[in-house]
């Protein structure tokens, strides 16, 4: 394919061949220091662990399969925080709601929903999921209201939300844990059964690959269309061979991990399946969970970058007088950011207590803190206006990979909530410096 | 060319506004004719900016109306005063330091595609248009406004003004930031917007910049109107006579903020 229009790059003789090679594929560098750090993290505890005992157990299917599966809450919410902060806000209360909307949505579906719809109705998790998302919408919208059209900082009316949700969880059961759930709605928490095994997991990867293909191709014709200048074919194949290798390797390490080998066996007893030598070998795949945080990564980020939403979003972050203004209602705005925080947080709360199995007042302690700081070692500014999705999604990864690694190496609770600490103050400080230095040239 | 027979443009009757307890606009009273420019002058704190912002919808006036082409208007915010044709270049230029040179030019009325998202090619395309006419030596579309020079900013500022056919043009310190030669090209600007019949206020504490381009001058002091006048009826003297005394000169109309002679 070739095209008049002049390509991004004229390339200097004596660059340096990476500085080359991000400029012309228009990669962001920051995304590039995201990923190696966490390539850092992994590798580091992998080799740890092989000093420790003989054999890396950090960088295996098992783990990493974990991982994702450990991440996808918190990085669910943190896709939403990075739209809160970016609007110069901030939102305490979203480990707190989890708890609420969780105990509500367990409540409906144990109690009331099977006297309405019949016990064990397949109806039930699904009117349970949409009790949980409307509720949680509902409390976001209040809480943006409250900041928007009252004025109160968000600071307050979250950190008021952060105890007032807290206690209404322990009030809708007065402090009682609701177990178990409904079978259905417990796959939203993934394991054996709540992932989509291996056939489904490589159509998944198969489609990506498509439209990553897709993606760039209609990219191109857009920019040629316009005579806007394009990027020189060969980063293009660059980019559509990394972003196929990462889909279809991603694939491969989840299917590479098996069911547990009695949920394998009680399958196989089940369906009269012979038991091999060696056990039953079947691919874990995709979580649910995990498709569920892609999905909101996509969505998401589509909100962001391509709607007039998130374009004021990011414009009232930037100069809030600037869009006021323009003639954006900075106001309404506001709620909805908080509104779809809130249904993010009702997502994670469906996502967490189906992992869990059981609804508990306990629910997302902490976990405001974890999404804030997800959200800010992904490269959101705390001053507004910048921020995004993926990097909020690398950031979840970074502080899960960061717990989830020390608790293989056997630290205690203490030291775990110590290094995470460390880590999002360096972190930020790193990117601090980073953005002074290239800012003055 | 005589535009007193005409229909006004924009007439603000009586307008007042108040902070707290202090008067900012004390029962103001200005028009604008199609294809005319008017200098508004003042000290700092006279009340130019203000009365200003009550016509871009920035301000909501305590007493007073507002008339468009003689219809009375109803204007409570930005939007507001958009929808008459009302566009504004702030002093501060009120650009998105954080999003490119396209996105600010079209806030707030984003182009769309079918399916209702945003249109990035087509308003970068646009936005390519309008700056090569404004300033043919701007390049750099791809990047957060807050990467650009004053004059860069100030043609964004400019550029999203007239882009969407205003009637009616309120420039507050235009040339504040620039250089002399982007002065100049502004100057040129207003030239031209104005023989498209376009209305323009102009706002400036430089009197020899106004006496340039404008038609007729306002005066304020202290929140009320000194007077107004043709500039070729009064000579810089006594314009800046309005300005410092309140002393209205015989060539110009006295207003309520008029210095008792």
């Amino acid at each position: 394919m070739t095209s008049a229009a002049p390509t991004a790059t004229s390339a200097a003789p004596n660059e340096p061949a990476i500085r080359r090679l991000l400029r012309a594929t228009e990669v962001d560098t920051r995304m590039i220091g995201m990923i190696a750090a966490l390539a850092f993290i992994w590798i580091g505890f992998n080799f740890y662990t092989w000093v420790q005992s003989g054999e890396g157990i950090f960088l295996t299917p098992r783990n990493l399969w974990n991982l994702t599966v450990q991440t996808s809450s918190v990085a669910v919410m943190a896709t939403g925080m990075v739209l809160v902060i970016v609007m110069r806000h901030i939102d305490l209360s979203v480990g707190s709601i989890i708890a609420f909307v969780a105990n509500v949505a367990g409540v409906a579906q144990v109690y009331f929903l099977p006297q309405i719809l019949g016990l064990d109705s397949p109806l039930i998790w699904i009117v349970a999921v949409l009790i949980a998302l409307v509720v949680g919408a509902a409390i976001g919208a209040f809480q943006g209201s409250l900041i928007a059209y009252l004025g109160i900082p968000a600071f307050i009316v979250t950190l008021g939300g952060q105890l007032f949700w807290r206690g209404a969880a322990w009030w809708v059961t007065t402090g009682q844990t609701i177990a178990p759930l409904d079978e259905r709605f417990t796959l939203i928490g993934g394991g054996a059964h709540g992932s989509i095994g291996a056939l489904w997991s490589w159509a998944l990867a198969a489609l990506a690959c498509v439209g990553i293909v897709f993606a760039l191709y209609s990219g191109r014709q857009r920019r040629t269309r316009f005579r806007f200048p394009q990027r020189p074919m060969w980063a293009e194949f660059v980019i559509g061979i990394v972003g196929c290798f990462v889909a279809i390797g991603a694939t491969a390490i989840v299917n590479a991990y098996p069911w547990p080998e009695r949920v394998a066996a009680a399958y196989a007893k089940a369906n009269n399946i012979p038991v091999p030598e060696g056990g039953l070998f079947i691919p874990t795949g995709y979580a649910i969970p995990v498709l569920i945080m892609l999905a909101t990564g996509f969505v998401m980020t589509f909100i962001a970058r391509r709607t007039r939403f998130g374009r004021y979003v990011y414009a009232t972050g930037g100069n809030p007088e600037a869009a006021e203004l323009a003639g954006v209602n900075t106001r309404k705005i506001t709620v909805m950011v908080f509104a779809l925080m809130g249904l993010l947080a009702a997502v994670a709360a469906c996502i967490d207590s189906a992992r869990l199995n059981s609804a508990t007042n306990s629910l997302g302690t902490l976990d405001e803190l974890y999404t804030i700081a997800a959200a800010v070692i992904g490269g959101t500014s705390l001053a507004g206006g910048v921020g995004t999705i993926y990097g909020a999604i690398i950031g979840a990864f970074v502080i899960q990979s960061l717990q989830s690694g020390m608790v293989l190496l056997g630290f205690d609770a203490a030291a775990q909530q110590m290094v995470v600490g460390a880590v999002l103050v360096g972190a930020v400080g790193i990117d601090t410096f980073y953005r002074r230095r290239t800012a003055k040239g | 060319m005589d535009a007193n027979l005409q229909t006004p443009l924009v007439q603000m009757k009586d307008i007042s506004l108040a902070f707290g307890g202090l008067k900012a606009i004390d029962d103001a009273s200005i028009d604008l004719y199609p294809g005319e420019v008017v200098g508004l002058l003042g000290h700092n704190g006279a009340g130019k900016s203000c009365l200003i912002k009550v016509l871009s919808g920035a301000y909501k006036r305590d007493a007073g109306q507002i008339f468009i082409n003689g219809q009375e208007a109803t204007i409570n915010n930005p939007r507001d005063a958009k929808s008459f044709g009302i566009e504004t270049v702030y002093q501060a230029l009120a650009l998105a330091d954080n999003v490119d040179a396209a996105s600010n030019l079209y806030l707030g009325r984003e182009l769309r595609t079918r399916w209702g998202t945003l249109d990035d090619a087509s308003m970068e395309a646009e936005a390519r248009k309008v700056m090569g006419r404004l300033n043919p030596n701007f390049r750099r579309f791809k990047e957060p406004v807050i990467a650009l020079s004053g004059g860069q900013r100030q043609s964004v500022a400019i550029a999203r003004a007239i882009h969407f056919n205003a009637r009616i043009l309120i420039m507050d310190e235009p040339t504040a930031a620039l250089g002399p030669a982007e002065t100049a090209q502004v100057g040129e600007l207003i030239k031209q917007l104005k023989a498209e019949g376009i209305g323009i206020f102009l706002i400036s504490h430089d009197i020899h910049d106004v006496f340039d381009l404008a038609d007729r001058v306002t005066v304020m002091k202290n929140g009320q109107i000194v007077g107004s006048g043709r500039v070729t009826d009064m000579t810089k003297d006594e314009v800046l006579g309005m300005i410092i005394l309140g002393k209205c000169p015989p060539g110009a109309i006295p207003g309520p903020g008029a210095m008792a002679s």
